[in-house]
């Protein structure tokens, strides 16, 4: 048994007097201690929206969550309130986006680490104090003795990110969601940040969700991929033969998107055309079709099956051929 | 040249100074950079000393008639200037310089005291909305809305006319009443924006407890308009209070030296000595103004917008 099980997560908002929106639809995977596993996908394909609900954190209302969330054997979406909150920060950790609107900007930094010391391991402020000080220095932060009491303003972005880990790990909790954790940070201290995240995961045997768009991420952290699309998981992979082999062509269309150090000079990158449609895109035959270089008629009339294979589990009608160069771009 | 480079320093130093400052640190610094600021909050401290000191440098006793000013005192003159008595007399023959000087305590009273009460059941209302939301939010803004419906002079007037006997109390009751619809909206509002915060998803997403996010997370950020609006309101507290002791709302004493009432008493004379109007007119308006610079250039320099 996994530690994270995730099991046909679907959810769905809905407003009176709208159509009902399907943000995750069907989504499953299993995290296993010490383990990383990438979400991976562009705006709008429900990879955030999948983090919310591991967590909990889901506004009450307005929203439907079906499927399961195992945690050690637990489903997280039959807990109540109470119990969700006693749990995270405990059990599950997270690390948002923006380091600097994810702090509290009127609080000094020490007292927002020991919060959560003294809340889950009812700690003693003073000995919170203490344990704080030892976090921010083991997330690479100097001097940290000085920084508790300094406010998040007076921090760089990738100190206030460190400090963000510092204080996601505080409880050593057995799963860890990142959610982009490096997209407001420049180059280099993702970078770090990255090296970071990959050791602290290391080191204590945490598992890791990582949610990202940014395909080098993956490349560098996730053992597990998980590519979605349109709220579903159109393909499945460990990391190698994902990015050796990509089969599915919105994968395929991902990577060759990107810029080669190998490719030829004035090579163009190759845009997957379009973007994700808001609409519930996959009753009707594939989601991806109306972008798709491959598509075929079956593509537009057949919702595919996610099919699990040795390597990997795809869900598409006309998958790349291994090995086949970037797509070229179709005249529209 | 040289004021270039010198200005240049000037500005890392700022620099240098506001790495090591808080939020609040940062506001006093800008606060005190600004002429308005300073011109308001010169008035405000001015009117605060005087106000508190009154009784001990008042020259004479405010509600003494003295036999040298009932002297001259006809029904068609009132005695200006005079040796120990530096504004002269009024209608009644007191010594109206040490009147006006005690007035400032009077209006300090009522307009803290409203303010105080008002800024409290405000944001105890506001403060239930914002962290409860759902239905205690729904009921608890229509009820301000009810309020706020009411034009807040004629909602003071009413309440100060319910009362059987006017006093002090009252006119204070009655002029906080209507400050609190503001107050309750105004937190409400922040601590709305605040709720949907991402530092307020991240502490939800440390299990931090729900008294915790509210109290630590929620309600210090929220804090920000609320003081700015608190200063505004003590200008028209003040003005309100006024109104309602000129209009006799207030303490039917007709002996008691405050700026509204005098103001009224003195109406009838007018053609007199219209001294007797002027000064606690323009008494009201320069603490009313000192406290509306003093709250709008703290409304910027607590604006994180205008950080540099």
């Amino acid at each position: 048994m996994a530690l994270l099980e995730v099991r046909d997560l679907r959810v769905v908002f809905q407003r009176r007097g709208t159509e009902p929106f399907t943000a995750v639809d069907g989504v499953s995977f299993d995290v296993d201690p010490g383990q990383t596993v990438g979400l991976v996908g562009e705006s709008g394909c429900g990879k955030s929206v999948t983090s919310l609900a591991i967590m909990g954190l889901l506004p009450s209302r307005g929203n439907k969550v079906t499927g399961s969330v195992r945690f050690e054997g637990t489903d997280l979406l039959t807990l109540n309130d109470k119990e969700m909150r006693n749990r995270r920060g405990r059990d599950l950790g997270m690390v948002f986006q923006d380091p600097l609107s994810s702090l509290n900007p009127v609080i000094p930094i020490g007292l927002q680490v020991t919060e959560v010391l003294e809340r889950h391991r009812g700690m003693s402020r003073k000995a919170a104090m203490v344990e704080a000080a030892d976090l921010l220095g083991r997330v690479g932060i100097p001097d940290p003795q000085r920084r508790l009491s300094e406010y998040p303003h007076q921090l760089s972005g990738g100190m206030r990110q460190r400090a963000l880990i510092a204080i996601a790990l505080a409880c050593r909790p057995r799963l860890l969601i990142a959610d982009e954790p490096t997209t407001a940070l420049d180059v280099t201290i993702q970078a770090q940040i990255l090296a970071l995240l990959k050791e602290l995961v290391r080191d204590m045997g945490t598992a890791l969700i990582m949610i990202t768009h940014d395909l080098g991420v993956v490349a560098g952290l996730c053992d597990e991929v998980n590519v979605l699309y349109g709220g579903r998981v159109v393909e499945k992979a460990a990391r190698y033969p994902l990015f050796a082999d990509p089969r599915h062509p919105y994968t395929h269309g991902l990577l060759a998107s990107i810029p080669r150090l190998d490719g030829a000079r004035g090579e163009k990158l190759v845009p997957i055309k379009g973007s994700v449609a808001d609409n519930i895109p996959w009753d009707h035959g594939c989601a991806f079709a109306p972008r798709c270089p491959n598509a075929l008629a079956v593509c537009r009339e057949v919702t595919p099956e996610l099919e699990a294979g040795d390597v990997r589990s795809l869900r598409c009608h006309n998958p790349v051929l291994p090995g086949t160069p970037a797509a070229q771009e179709v005249p529209a | 040249m040289t004021s270039l480079l010198k200005r240049k320093q000037q500005r890392v130093d700022a620099l240098a100074e506001s790495a090591g400052t808080s939020l609040a640190a940062d506001a006093v610094r800008r606060m005190l950079r600004s002429p308005v600021a300073l011109i308001g909050a010169f008035l405000v401290l001015l009117f605060l000393v005087l106000a508190i000191i009154a009784p001990f440098i008042a020259p004479k006793d405010p509600y003494q008639r003295y036999p040298e000013l009932l002297e001259d005192l006809r029904p068609d003159f009132i005695p200006g200037p005079m040796p120990g008595f530096l504004l002269g007399g009024d209608e009644l023959g007191r010594d109206f310089f040490s009147r006006l000087l005690v007035g400032a305590q009077q209006s300090l009273i009522v307009g803290v005291g409203a303010t105080l009460i008002g800024l409290v059941l405000g944001m105890l209302i506001g403060g239930a909305a914002g962290a409860f939301g759902g239905w205690v939010d729904s009921w608890l803004m229509r009820f301000t809305d009810i309020m706020l419906s009411i034009p807040s002079l004629l909602l003071a007037i009413s309440i100060a006319a319910l009362a059987s006997r006017g006093s002090q109390t009252t006119v204070i009751i009655a002029v906080a009443v209507t400050t609190v619809p503001i107050f309750a909206r105004l937190l409400r509002g922040a601590m709305l924006a605040q709720r949907h915060s991402d530092h307020v998803l991240a502490a939800t997403a440390l299990g931090v407890r729900r008294r915790t996010v509210v109290f630590r997370h929620m309600l210090p950020n929220s804090l920000g308009p609320v003081i700015v609006q608190s200063t505004l309101t003590l200008a028209t507290a003040i003005i309100e209070a006024a109104s309602l002791s000129f209009l006799g709302l207030g303490d039917p004493d007709p002996s008691r030296a405050e700026w509204g009432l005098m103001l009224g008493n003195s109406q009838r004379y007018i053609d007199v000595k219209p001294e007797l109007a002027f000064y606690p007119a323009i008494a009201i308006i320069i603490v009313a103004l000192g406290f509306t610079l003093l709250g709008e250039s703290l409304r910027e320099a607590l604006d994180p917008k205008n950080r540099r």
